[in-house]
């Protein structure tokens, strides 16, 4: 029995050690897979980060490289707009140069109009003045008999002053007034007026100007004076032709007439009797075929036909028997310079 | 009109020719003067007779059928559309187209008061074919008759822009722009009213009546010692430049602007308003344009027309004038505010009138949007109501926290106290205002 007890325990000592080597061999199997577990884990997990890490670094570089080239592009961008607006768009000094030169021309059209503006008041003060002047001018030809005589001083001639009054030197400027002639209407008014373009009648010599009453008669064998002036300022009496308008049916159907004369003819030029007045328009160019080499041939001015008297039938030249046109016979044998006959 | 109209229509048949003429004036004189006795004319059925042995009679004649038409036309539409009804419009054409000016005169005249009163009357004068003859008419050299043919051609076009183009077919405007020198007063208002009338309704009838080149003898005009003259002148450049940037443009250009400022300082009463018109829409067009209105010295004129003026829509316009020209950047604003004009707008605003306060609200809003020009803003802190004192507070937020002597400035003239005083609700915008103010201060001051 106590080898029994012996065996037992030296057999229960060897479990104890079989199994406890053995379970130090499993654990060691173990540690060694779960080393090879996290070896391989730690490999494969390394290699894919790695190759993250590679896609991570591109993107980073390619962003990188984008950022820059749009910070360039800003840059670029921003020099170019600024120097564009402030060149086309909003371009300060040629604005600047705009508004002075909106404001001197302001000042310029100011200027006229201030101008014309002051024109047209002096206008209308002289306008003014001259209808005062022309008043009181009237006013002292009605009362010329308000001049004072050698005797008595007249109303604006008072002993009391120092000069006399402008209206005394007005008085004795102005000429009496006469009645105003009673104007006899013409006959032709009514049908005169009738015309667009007649603004007033034809006015005929009624009454001949007056002469003054004091003037001396001067000697010599002048003529009435009275006469000369009817002739010299004789108002003018148109023709029925020249008084005429122009837009009236007689005067556009002469107008039609010349027309037609103007259209019709044949020849341009018309038909001049003398030859003195186509020298005056018309200048001799020799043909060629009359110039020869050394100078003008005489044919065609000096004589006309070339004679062959051998080839002639009878003896003479040839004669004329009468005279066609009387004109023409007086050719070379009037005392004239021209048609002189070779 | 107790019988005296049936009265007269036999006479209007009588044989003798002198006898018609009298019946004719009488009845148009009667006509003249009442609306009524007018309307008995028309409703006795005298026209027809009037009308129908026109062409062979005489000039006296004819001149006295075209007064008692005009007599009738002028009252109402109506019966200036019985008128048309008659036939008359062929007769008073033949009526044109006579020599004697007086004929003429009374025939565009009784065209002027038919067309005056609505669009389908203007359509039916021209259909008659009336218009070339009133060019003629135009040119003619009587002052009377180119007075009235050119106030005619001015009522025909008013209506619409397809009539104003057929007054422009017919050449029209090269005369009427021959005749702006004029020297006479009433032509001249007739004219200018008449191209103005062309002008409005279209850019291309704008440029057409500018390439007549009326710059710069239209500036004369505008120193014209008659008031309705400056007053017609400025409505046809106002006509003009309210179309286009390069209309105003060429406004700018040949001076006009200096032109109108000068015009408006002359004048008093309604005929600035044109002249204050045509400088707010010369400024709304562009910034640029705005500027040039600036340095004419156009502000001062209206700050006065503001001020001085009593009756509404002036100042209204006045105030939209103005509004036109601060709008655009801080300088125009700038410019606005030194004038010292913003109180005064204030005032208007507070003022509680109906129509003004629509316009000044908006002019006053843009104008203190761009505002950086804080002297003249804080006279308006201690009187604006709370719709204003929102944009005053808005621009005075965004000028302190960036100057330091504006800063100083805010809190000596008490400016700081009375934006505590301002009550808003938390979360408004008008309390964030405050609250960037008050930010740009130690908490002391504050308190």
């Amino acid at each position: 029995r106590a080898i029994d007890e012996d065996r037992k325990t030296k057999y229960k000592a060897a479990v104890k050690i079989q199994r406890w080597f053995r379970a130090c061999r499993v654990r060691a199997y173990l540690r060694h897979l779960s080393k090879m577990a996290i070896l391989i884990q730690k490999w494969w997990r390394g290699y894919l980060r790695r190759k993250h890490f590679r896609k991570v670094v591109e993107r980073a570089y390619f962003i990188k490289k984008q950022k820059f080239y749009n910070e360039m592009a800003v840059r670029i961008q921003k020099t170019w707009r600024g120097y564009y607006f402030r060149k086309y768009i909003h371009n300060f000094y040629a604005l600047k140069k705009y508004l002075n030169a909106v404001s001197m021309n302001n000042e310029l059209v100011r200027h006229e109009l201030q101008e014309y503006a002051e024109m047209k008041e002096n206008e209308e003060k002289m306008k003014d003045l001259e209808k005062k002047e022309k008043e009181k001018k009237y006013q002292a030809r009605k009362m010329h008999y308000l001049l004072s005589t050698a005797q008595i001083p007249g109303i604006y001639n008072s002993p009391f002053r120092k000069s006399p009054d402008p209206m005394e030197l007005l008085l004795q400027k102005s000429k009496p007034l006469t009645h105003r002639k009673q104007q006899v209407k013409s006959p032709f008014v009514d049908e005169l007026y009738d015309w667009p373009t007649c603004k007033e009648p034809p006015a005929f010599v009624t009454s001949l100007p007056l002469l003054p009453a004091d003037r001396q008669k001067p000697q010599g064998p002048f003529r009435d004076p009275a006469e000369v002036l009817q002739q010299r300022y004789k108002p003018l009496e148109p023709t029925l032709r020249v008084r005429e308008s122009m837009y009236s049916p007689p005067a556009k159907d002469r107008e039609s007439t010349r027309r037609k004369e103007w259209r019709n003819p044949i020849h341009d030029n018309e038909f001049l009797p003398f030859s003195s007045y186509h020298k005056n328009y018309e200048k001799y160019e020799p043909s060629l075929f009359k110039s020869g080499k050394y100078g003008q041939e005489a044919y065609g001015t000096k004589y006309f036909r070339e004679v062959y008297p051998k080839k002639w039938i009878a003896d003479k030249d040839f004669e004329t028997l009468f005279s066609s046109i009387a004109l023409f016979e007086k050719f070379g044998k009037t005392y004239s310079s021209t048609g002189q006959i070779v | 009109n107790s019988g005296v109209v049936c009265l007269l229509r036999p006479l209007l048949l009588d044989v003798v020719p002198s006898i018609r003429q009298t019946t004719a004036l009488a009845l148009g004189r009667l006509a003249d003067y009442d609306v009524e006795l007018a309307e008995t004319v028309v409703k006795a059925g005298i026209l027809p007779q009037l009308i129908c042995s026109l062409p062979e009679e005489n000039r006296y004649y004819k001149k006295t059928a075209a007064f008692v038409l005009r007599a009738i036309a002028k009252h109402s539409p109506q019966l200036a559309q019985a008128i048309v009804q008659c036939g008359a419009l062929e007769m008073l054409v033949i009526c044109l187209e006579d020599f004697d000016p007086g004929v003429k005169e009374a025939a565009s005249w009784a065209f002027g008061y038919i067309a005056r009163h609505n669009p389908e009357l203007s359509q039916a004068v021209v259909d008659a074919g009336a218009v070339p003859l009133l060019v003629l008419c135009i040119q003619e050299p009587e002052i009377a008759l180119k007075r009235i043919a050119a106030s005619t051609l001015s009522d025909i076009s008013k209506h619409s822009p397809e009539l104003a183009q057929t007054v422009v077919d017919a050449g029209a405007i090269a005369h009427l722009a021959q005749m702006i020198p004029n020297p006479d007063a009433k032509l001249k208002r007739q004219v200018l009213s008449a191209l103005s009338q062309i002008a409005k309704h279209s850019v291309d009838l704008a440029e057409l009546v500018v390439e007549a080149e009326i710059f710069p003898v239209v500036l004369t005009c505008l120193k014209d010692s008659d008031e309705y003259v400056k007053k017609n002148g400025a409505t046809l450049i106002r006509e003009i430049a309210k179309h286009t940037p390069e209309l105003s443009q060429l406004i700018v250009n040949s001076g006009g602007v200096a032109a109108v400022v000068d015009c408006i300082g002359s004048c008093r009463g309604t005929v600035r308003l044109p002249g204050i018109m045509t400088l707010g829409y010369v400024a709304a067009h562009s910034e640029n344009l705005s500027m040039a209105v600036i340095v004419s010295k156009g502000i001062p004129p209206l700050c006065v027309c503001l001020i001085e003026e009593h009756e509404d829509h002036i100042k209204a316009a006045a105030a939209w004038a103005l509004g036109q020209i601060g709008r655009h950047t801080t300088e125009h604003a700038r410019h606005v505010a030194v004038a010292n004009v913003l109180p005064t707008l204030l005032d208007i605003f507070v003022d509680a009138r109906s129509s003004e306060d629509l316009k000044t609200k908006a002019t006053l809003k843009n104008i203190l949007q761009k505002c950086t020009y804080l002297p003249a803003l804080e006279p308006l802190l201690h009187e604006a109501p709370p719709s204003i004192m929102k944009h005053i507070i808005g621009q005075f937020s965004k000028v302190l926290p960036h100057d330091s002597k504006a800063r100083r400035l805010f809190v000596t003239t008490g400016g700081l106290k009375k934006v505590q005083e301002i009550q808003a609700e938390p979360g408004s915008l008008l309390q964030e205002y405050i609250n960037t103010i008050n930010n740009c201060y130690p908490e002391e001051i504050v308190r």
